[in-house]
């Protein structure tokens, strides 16, 4: 007999009482215990988990959390300049639409027949990406920005049999980490310093470090804290006389605007694609990108699966594949290159409906708008009393920092403040660059208007007077 | 459909969809962008000409031009030429675990509460959040028995370079890092726990498997020292066998020094009934887009949710969430923290999911999924076994956990019909069959694993489509070896994939190769 349990749930069908004894029955046994007979007393756990009494249903559910979400504060409800590593764009609703197919949403890794549709919506995924970097080879998405490019970093190693990294000092120390962790074994990382004044890499500092060991350098553009990257080529030059590779993380979304790594010399490009259609979801909507040109040693080193296009048993019929399969680690356990599983593939289909719909002219003009507010709002900003650029002489993207030394207020002080305009202000950078002392990177994008934007400068022009009428209150006692 | 035979006369979508570069039309939008205010306009002209000109692109990227109901149909054609497990009986990918993702935890994702949510705001305004990682923190912890969890690694493959890591830190903080170069790992395991803790340096020894199919006890004693840094296994293995001296194990690598990393990205079976703690590991990972409901997107993204004990807790990534009484803080201050192995903090939708669900089960619903995995994989077991030309090797008469390798090899020795064959065939009943991870050590494999997730009636309907093609195979083998013939396409060649000159990652590169004579350019 079947024990009976208190209830049917709707998600397990066979938890009705008469079909597991008929299913028992079936199998010839008296219980379902007896099933698991070859778990041994000794390893059982013999007691209720300490878990909530369970919401049963569907109602309770949604009150419960919907309840517990409500504590959420969004970007939709409050203005928000947050940027660094996650950006607030615009999520067309077609991508959204697609995303949540449940033919896309529920599949995982069906044959390349029946899962026809993921195979070439990935593949046109990396067309689409092909055409905006300007590149002949791209990956089914790997985990987020900061994989794509420590995965980069390793390629170049591999293929140059180098193992010494020069990384530009500007990049976002949360992606370091993860950099540095994942190449702690055999690789050596090292930092090469920023011009003051436009946060280009320096490249005298550059030349010093570069050397016949030297496997790759890695500089980003526009880069972490917002500077557009002009010397591409000289950089590339000069690694590339040194016989390593040039590794460029970049923004996806300013390609309409800015010149794809590979023309200036990048050998093996890398980033993020959630800024195309993919919401920020408190850091989870995170692809990873790499891409290089179609030759044999690059396209070799990668771990990621690579779909490419095949004929079937059919004249006329398009089909695709995994090329070079036997790399990866579904193939070749710890010989492969790195390892591959389960990533980001959903965001890549969402990617390419963001590409598809926005087109050349989207791609351009998105920049084109992305540009003028962000210009805008630096200047609005740097007209404050007290605040200035810490990068006065650098062409930004869609990101800035500001410098607010001179206010004798915190980052931290001022954000409270802002907060209590329902406005998000910019990324704390002082603990991130205690250097720069206090300031802060504000991230502008096509959602902000111009009526946005004048609305933090009023706000904080407002924080900082009201700060410093306190300051002389404070003084007088 | 057939309900005498339980057979579906299937046919998927066939679309014969275009690339989408071939669907251009010039001029065509498919959105617009906004435009900057006349009053930035006259502020900074048009922005782009700061762009110093060795910077600016010249000719804009050749992405396709179509307006937005034709971006959008064909992509939902593209869907309707994948099969999903909301379509299919989804039994047939082993290892997986397949199972339902309810629908109203799609609308809690869904909600701009969570996907507008910046991961850098000010933590009083995402209190809600924190919450639902640091409850689903003190689930795991009952369900595994570890002392803490990290939801930062995006998938189990993450998940085992994070432990790997945690390993390699530990015996470092020992001072004992030199000689401890050894990660031990069986041959049913995971691919990924042999090559993700390779990517770290460690050498990877494996252990195989004796006659009963549990790993080589014997093997095992002989292959760790004290040049072990960690074993690296799963339990149940792909085999579905319960290795119950899965303890033995643990303790022989602790006698040691090194330690023990529990991959439980598949642990639908175990719930509540057995957990990494009793069976003796440091650390252990589920994947939250398998066992816990979390859907799995064509292959991410997920969430490799890593547990360790107390003595680990000190090396795990940052920042973890805590609760100081009043509110829920993110903290960095972990002295011996690995650093980061993800941006942020993980697949956040993917834990919500997860809680959600965890919420509607409780303890007992928990125990129920894995009893009722159990009982619906010996099931399948006793009437896969009846088929002609099927098998299960090893443990021949004992109960498997949750799933099970099969074998077609009987059948293929009678009438040359492969597991390829029998995949290819499946798709015409509307049906998937995955064969197992390489290396082949099971001939003609075949991997089953049907969750809670699935009926009496559909497990009946997907043996039904497994019988029918082993009929088929002994007297018409024609059929099986040409199909599929009712899916979306047919049988892939493999002419172009591992040839450098020929391959096509994009579609520039193969027109550049059709261009050049070296493809035949298809349609």
């Amino acid at each position: 007999m079947a024990r009976r349990r208190s209830g049917v749930h709707p998600y397990i069908p066979n938890s009705v009482p008469e079909v597991q004894e008929e299913m028992l029955r079936e199998i010839g046994a008296g219980n379902i215990e007896e099933l698991y007979a070859t778990i041994p007393e000794r390893l059982r756990l013999k007691r209720e988990m300490n878990l909530p009494k369970p919401l049963l249903s569907e109602v309770e559910l949604k009150k419960h959390v919907e309840a517990v979400l409500s504590r959420n504060e969004t970007c939709r409800e409050y203005l928000s300049f947050l940027g660094g590593g996650c950006w607030q764009h615009d999520v067309p609703a077609v991508c959204d639409e697609i995303n949540q197919r449940s033919e896309f949403l529920t599949a995982y890794a069906g044959e390349p027949f029946e899962d026809h549709g993921r195979f070439q919506a990935l593949f046109e995924y990396e067309s689409l990406m092909g055409e905006l970097l300007d590149m002949d080879v791209v990956n089914v998405p790997t985990y987020d920005g900061a994989q794509a490019a420590s995965t980069s970093i390793r390629m170049a190693s591999r293929i140059t049999g180098r193992s010494h990294i020069l990384v530009s000092e500007t990049l976002s120390p949360d992606k370091l980490l993860v950099i540095r962790n994942y190449c702690q074994s055999d690789l050596n990382i090292e930092p090469v310093t920023r011009c003051p004044m436009t946060g280009r890499v320096d490249l005298k500092d550059l030349k010093r470090k570069v050397s016949g060991r030297t496997a790759a350098v890695y500089f980003e553009n526009p880069s972490y804290l917002g500077c557009v990257e002009d010397q591409g080529k000289k950089i590339s030059d000069l690694i590339h006389r040194a016989g390593g590779l040039s590794v460029v993380g970049v923004d996806p979304i300013s390609l309409g605007v800015m010149a794809p790594p590979s023309h200036y010399g990048a050998d093996i490009v890398c980033g993020d694609i959630q800024p195309l259609g993919i919401h920020m979801h408190f850091g989870g909507g995170h692809g990873g990108f790499i891409a290089t040109r179609d030759e044999e040693r690059f396209v070799r080193e990668y771990p990621s699966r690579l779909f490419g296009i095949e004929e079937t048993a059919v004249e006329g019929e398009y089909g695709f594949g995994d090329v070079l399969y036997e790399r990866t680690s579904f193939a070749d356990r710890d010989k492969s290159k790195e390892f591959v599983g389960t990533a980001a593939a959903l965001w890549g289909i969402t990617a390419a409906v963001y590409l598809s719909l926005m087109g050349p002219k989207g791609m351009q003009e998105i920049g084109k708008t992305i540009m003028q507010k962000s210009q805008y709002a630096a200047k609005r900003l740097s007209e404050i009393h007290g605040l200035s650029l810490v990068f006065p002489e650098a062409v930004f993207f869609k990101e800035f920092v500001v410098d607010f030394n001179k206010t004798g207020k915190s980052v931290k002080s001022i954000n409270a403040a802002l907060l209590r305009e329902k406005i998000f202000g910019g990324v704390d950078l002082s603990g991130q660059f205690p250097e720069m002392g206090q300031a802060a990177l504000f991230c502008i994008t096509e959602i902000h208007t111009k009526e946005d934007i004048d609305r933090l400068a009023e706000s904080l022009k407002k924080s900082l007077d009201r700060s410093s009428k306190t300051r002389v209150v404070k003084k007088g006692r | 459909m057939d309900m005498r035979k339980k057979l579906r006369r299937f046919h998927q979508a066939r679309w014969d969809e275009p690339i989408i570069f071939e669907l251009s039309s010039k001029g065509e939008r498919g959105i617009l962008v906004p435009r900057a205010e006349k009053g930035i306009e006259a502020v900074v002209e048009d922005g782009i000409s700061k762009l110093p000109g060795k910077i600016r692109r010249k000719t804009p990227p050749n992405l396709p031009e179509l307006s937005q109901m034709q971006v959008l149909k064909h992509y939902l054609r593209l869907s309707q030429e994948n099969l999903g497990a909301d379509f299919n009986v989804d039994i047939g990918q082993g290892t997986c675990t397949m199972k339902y993702s309810p629908k109203v935890n799609e609308q809690f994702v869904r909600s701009p509460k969570v996907s507008a949510l910046h991961p850098l705001q000010d933590p009083s305004t995402v209190q809600g959040i924190l919450e639902i990682l640091y409850k689903t923190d003190l689930f795991m912890r009952e369900i595994s028995g570890m002392d803490r969890f990290s939801f930062q690694p995006a998938s189990g493959s993450q998940a085992i370079l994070a432990m790997a890591s945690i390993v390699k830190a530990y015996h470092a903080s020992r001072g004992d890092s030199g000689q401890r170069d050894e990660v031990i790992t069986t041959i049913f395991s995971h691919p990924s726990d042999a090559a993700a803790p390779a990517v770290l340096g460690y050498k990877i020894i494996t252990i195989d498997h004796d006659e009963s199919g549990l790993p080589d006890l014997k093997a095992m004693k002989k292959a760790v020292s004290k040049r072990t840094a960690a074993f690296f296994a799963t339990n149940p293995e792909d085999t579905g066998i319960f290795n119950p001296k899965i303890d033995e194990f643990t303790k022989i690598v602790h006698q040691q020094g090194g330690l023990c990393a529990y991959d439980q990205a598949n642990a639908n079976g175990l719930l509540g009934l057995t957990r990494a703690r009793e069976a003796g590991f440091d650390t252990c990972f589920f994947n939250l887009h398998k066992t816990f409901s979390s859907p799995h997107g064509c292959g991410g993204p997920g969430c490799g949710a890593m547990g360790v004990t107390k003595e680990l807790s000190e090396f795990l990534p940052v920042p973890v969430v805590r609760f100081d009484g009043k509110s829920y803080v993110l903290d960095y201050d972990v002295p011996l923290s690995i650093g980061k192995v993800r941006s942020f903090y993980g697949g956040v939708p993917a834990v919500l999911r997860a809680y959600a669900w965890i919420m509607s089960l409780g303890s007992e619903g928990l125990r129920e999924v894995a009893r009722v995995a159990i009982l619906n994989n010996n099931y399948l077991l006793k009437k896969v076994k009846e088929i002609p030309g099927a098998s299960a090797p090893y443990a021949e008469g004992q109960r498997r956990i949750e799933q099970v390798r099969y074998s077609w090899e009987p059948m293929t020795q009678d009438t040359g019909v492969t597991t390829e064959d029998v995949t290819c065939r499946m798709a015409d009943f509307g049906l998937h069959m995955w064969s197992s991870h390489h290396p082949f050590i099971v001939p003609q494999p075949f991997t089953l694993e049907p969750t809670e997730s699935y009926a009496k009636a559909e497990l009946d309907e997907y043996v039904a489509a497994l019988r029918q093609i082993s009929d088929e195979a002994h007297l018409l083998p024609e059929i099986v070896k040409t199909a599929p013939h009712q899916s979306v396409t047919h049988r892939p060649r493999s002419i172009n994939l591992d040839h450098p000159d020929k391959w096509a990652v994009t579609w520039r590169a193969y027109l550049k190769k059709c261009e050049k004579n070296l493809r035949r350019r298809i349609v």
